[in-house]
């Protein structure tokens, strides 16, 4: 039987977390997330599932790596700065392809900006924000529903690729209350990581000749393997050969790109005549969506693209779109980050315009439908 | 019989990165004689480490191993025994990884009292960024960055790690290489968070700018500067000018360890469901 309840924004992550088989969650409190580790706190010890409060959020990225290594499905949850902390871990996760989920319940900033306040200006940080190159996924639900089911893709993914998944939603989506729906275990899917079949004498962690995501085992498992954040070899001892490098990052990367069809998720929502399109993540895609509908009923043909999965950036749908619009609109709450991703794939081919603010509010369906309407 | 070190190194692995001179593998050779007398399965053990020369330890010896960042380790580990308490969780760490970059999660290791054992090999200086000093080098000493004579004040890790909390805190050294098997011997017994540290012998870029003019004059050093526990306490205190006790320094039976606590909350709150 599924389940309805009123919750949070981030209530529900943490009860996707446990729909997903979490049960290891290592945090440090920081506003707007704190929910996350509170609801957790709660849970994990009724169902033998392990809740460490670390000294810091570097240190809450450690354990997480190291709860995931041992065998758990792990989590953690942050916002801004803390953000900022995890960052070297988090790049060690990518490298070392150790799955486990980080929240980003994203605030203004910089530095510790308005911490009660929602922001999206972590955007570029969840993309950019550890040293060297790796992919990044990163989901950015936009209700409490969809935080749910997107916290549970989350897990998947990560499991799935061998990769942390970040999941980056604002403060508003965070503390908002909706009704959500907790389906009934099994309704929907839930995966695990890819095993070894081979005998633990044969196992290589990092060996890519059967396919750009290696079986992992865990620690504990009989197969003892060696794990560092060096650039290592498919037995994962460090190598510093040029061209193991250089293709095993590039593996990194393709495990993600080519598989964007599962991972690039997204909403069209009326652009099929459109004119004026609405690119819109997060708290904006809401104030988008009823901005479109506001439109709509004065006689514009406006329409509403809302990606679900930011990074990797939906590059291909972006192109195609400004193919077919007049313009396109992007609300966020920042002074320009995704907007320029926008125009990077509209290449010229339709106008791309920014609606930003950063002071602590939303930006309204008013201020995008006067936006939408200008210039026609 | 000579102890058979094969059995535990992994193959292809040597030659290790350590310099010659370097007593790194004389406390690896101690880690892997008090591992193996306590028959453990090695597949029940993981050896986590940091960043530095102490730290690429586990590269070369056959357990679950983690190679992490730099002053982490202990938090990479706390993750992986809060996952899996029933298995045997070891650190290895330098100086500078466990106690200034690390030094936050150090203490809280303490703190919590989660049963780690935690090998601090100090050999007073950033080995591995060639000679920088460290929390724990001792003031007027040389390094890179105090070209003048260090006027930082040391750490003493053992009364930190006492301080902290820590329920079983040792004091080593390369040189003495018996007493040493022992100490780890005892630090793996013990339920809750030991700390051991390990005096080491860094000629590379300690030992040559501090007057010790070959590795074995940084060994003679530890020879006459570290006295058993028991010994020292007995000394007047003129006589123990310049000399610093080793062995148990301080141990508690009674302390609560982390794992065992949370986990018997867990059972309780199952029984009530
Ligand atoms: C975040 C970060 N800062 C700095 C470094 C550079 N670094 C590598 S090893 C090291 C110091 C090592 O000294 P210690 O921990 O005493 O170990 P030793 O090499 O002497 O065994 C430093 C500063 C790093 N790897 N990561
Ligand atoms: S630099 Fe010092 S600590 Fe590092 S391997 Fe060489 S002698 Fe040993």
């Amino acid at each position: 039987m599924s389940r309805v309840l009123l919750l949070q924004g981030n209530e529900a992550c943490a009860e996707g977390a446990l729909y997903a088989g979490c049960t290891f969650f290592a945090g440090y409190p920081i506003t707007p997330s704190t929910e996350v580790a509170e609801y957790l706190a709660k849970k994990l010890p009724q169902i033998g599932g392990a809740f460490l409060q670390m000294e810091d959020e570097i240190a809450a990225m450690a354990a997480v790596i190291g709860g995931s290594l041992a065998g758990r499905k792990a989590l953690t949850a942050t916002s801004g700065p803390g953000f900022s902390l995890k960052q070297e871990n988090l790049g060690f996760a990518m490298l070392t392809e150790i799955p486990c989920v980080v929240v980003n319940v994203m605030r203004g900033g910089p530095s510790t900006g308005v911490p009660t306040g929602p922001g999206q200006s972590d955007i570029m940080q969840c993309r950019w924000g550890t040293h060297g190159d790796h992919p990044v996924i990163c989901l950015t639900p936009a209700y409490v529903q969809e935080i749910f089911t997107e916290t549970v893709r989350a897990f998947n993914l990560s499991e799935k690729y061998r990769t942390p998944v970040i999941l980056a939603f604002d403060e508003i989506v965070g503390h908002m209350r909706e009704r959500i729906e907790i389906p009934e275990p099994g309704a929907l899917q839930v995966t695990g990581r890819p095993k070894p079949q081979c005998p633990p004498e044969e196992y290589l962690p990092y060996d890519d000749r059967k396919g750009d995501v290696p079986p992992m085992a865990n620690f504990f498992e009989g197969y003892r393997f060696h794990v560092t954040g060096l650039n290592h070899g498919p037995d994962g001892f460090p190598v510093n050969a040029s061209p193991r490098i250089h293709t095993d990052e590039q593996r990194l990367l393709r495990k993600v790109e080519s598989n964007r069809a599962e991972i690039v998720r997204y909403e069209e929502h009326r652009l099929e005549d459109a004119e004026v399109a609405v690119f819109a993540y997060g708290v904006c895609g809401r104030s988008a969506k009823t901005a479109v509908e506001t439109a709509r009923a004065e006689g514009i043909r406006a329409g509403l693209f809302r990606p679900l999965t930011i990074w990797p950036f939906p590059e291909a749908q972006v192109a195609s779109l400004s193919a077919r619009v007049k313009k396109i609109v992007v609300p966020e709450l920042s002074l320009g980050q995704i907007v320029h991703e926008v125009e990077r794939c509209a290449k010229g081919r339709c106008p791309v315009e920014g609606i930003f603010r950063v002071d602590g509010d939303p930006i309204t369906p008013a201020q995008i439908v006067d936006r939408i309407k200008e210039g026609r | 019989m000579a102890f058979d070190y094969g059995r535990y190194i992994r193959p292809g692995k040597l030659p290790h990165i350590w310099c010659p001179g370097c007593s790194y593998g004389m406390v690896f050779k101690a880690l892997l004689r008090a591992v193996d007398s306590q028959k453990i399965d090695r597949n029940d053990i993981a050896l986590v480490s940091g960043i530095g020369c102490a730290s690429r330890l586990p590269g070369y010896v056959d357990f679950n191993t983690l190679h992490t960042t730099h002053g982490r380790a202990l938090a990479f580990a706390t993750g992986i025994k809060m996952a899996k308490p029933d298995k045997h969780v070891m650190v290895v760490s330098g100086d500078g990884d466990a106690t200034a970059i690390g030094g936050n999660h150090f203490i809280h290791a303490c703190r919590r009292n989660i049963d780690i054992t935690l090998l601090v090999f100090n050999n007073f200086i950033y080995g591995m960024t060639g000679g920088q000093y460290s929390p724990t080098t001792q003031t007027d000493r040389f390094a890179t960055t105090m070209p003048y004579g260090n006027v930082d004040s040391p750490f003493n890790i053992p009364e930190l790690a006492k301080g902290a909390g820590a329920s079983f805190v040792a004091r080593g050294t390369a040189y003495h290489a018996a007493a040493l098997d022992k100490l780890i011997i005892e630090a793996m017994r013990h339920k809750g968070f030991s700390v051991l540290e390990i005096i080491n012998a860094c000629p590379t870029t300690f030992g040559r700018r501090n007057k010790f003019r070959s590795p074995t004059d940084m060994l003679l050093w530890m020879k006459d500067t570290f006295v058993p526990e028991e010994a020292f306490r007995k000394l007047p205190p003129e006589k123990t000018e310049g000399k610093l006790p080793m062995g148990i320094l301080y141990r508690r039976e009674d302390a609560k360890e982390y794992c065992e606590t949370y986990y018997s909350l867990v059972e309780r709150l199952r029984k009530q469901t």
